[in-house]
């Protein structure tokens, strides 16, 4: 069995799970740096009281920031692999367009973000884009 | 602060999240296509492939959209900035069919199409969650210097 998007020499299971590890990465990397950035405060605000200098120690003094950052790194690794064997204009938009999904969800569990009608209709245009993308 | 309308300012740093991201995937898919397959077995040759000029240039474009996502992420939801910034995607598929040459079939387009009209939905909501203030560390150091 072959999936269309994936190289014949590739398993159909190798590619899910490239993919599967780039999106999981970037959405605890993505949730984990949202909060750091939310507990910091406005970046426009404080480089306008404290300069660049002030905002770039702000943002290096956080934890979270950190632990969002390791992530972050940790999706940048396992895409730059995909990539390796997998096509640009496969990988990039799946694994940006799941990354949307799974984040509205961690948004709303995680951030308390308020997910309305409107973005929860933004994620399912977004899932069948994904399909089409695959398909 | 009220985010309801986002600022001039504001609309050209989520632009620059759009642009450096695609430019910089591009970017690394030309430096990855141009050395030889890498397995797990092997991760230093991952390591040495960052030095390499296309992947240096792409990590470049990838610093400059990341501090650009941070400054959104300082003013609006995370579930804003990411929708907003998929616009991307449409850069992504025009930079690899033109530049790259892969091949992109009409459903990719009808995809990417579809990624895109749900991005039209987010950016027309509010920006940020409106919820009781909550003290930032920026209020916190300003409480402790009173």
């Amino acid at each position: 069995m072959t999936i269309p998007f994936a190289p014949a020499h590739l398993e159909p299971w190798s590619a899910t799970a490239m993919i599967a590890a780039v999106v999981l990465c970037s959405t605890a990397g993505e949730v984990l740096t949202a909060a750091a950035m939310k507990s910091i405060g406005d970046l426009d605000e404080i480089r306008a009281h404290s300069g660049l200098k002030g905002a770039i120690r702000a943002v290096l003094t956080c934890p979270l920031f950190f632990a969002g950052v390791s992530f972050l790194a940790l999706a940048f690794f396992s895409l730059l692999f995909a990539l390796n064997h997998l096509n640009l204009s496969l990988v990039a938009p799946a694994s940006a367009s799941l990354t949307l999904v799974t984040n509205a969800i961690a948004g709303k569990l995680f951030l308390q973000e308020d997910v309305d009608r409107r973005r929860w209709t933004a994620a399912v245009l977004v899932c069948i884009g994904v399909y089409l993308l695959a398909h | 602060m009220p985010h309801e309308r986002l600022s001039p300012r504001q609309y050209l740093i989520l632009g620059s999240v759009a642009i450096c991201a695609p430019l910089g995937d591009t970017f690394l898919s030309r430096g990855m296509t141009r050395i030889p397959p890498i397995s797990l077995g092997h991760p230093a040759s991952l390591l040495a492939a960052v030095f390499t000029p296309w992947i240096a240039v792409g990590i470049a474009l990838l610093i400059g959209f990341f501090a650009s996502y941070l400054t959104a992420l300082s003013w609006a939801d995370l579930t804003f900035v990411l929708p907003a910034t998929a616009f991307g995607n449409v850069i992504v598929a025009l930079l690899s069919h033109y530049w790259l040459h892969e091949s992109i079939s009409i459903e990719r387009w009808c995809g990417i199409s579809l990624i895109t009209v749900g991005v039209g939905f987010v950016a027309h909501g509010p920006s940020l969650t409106e919820r009781p203030a909550l003290a930032t560390k920026q209020d916190r150091e300003q409480e402790q210097m009173r």
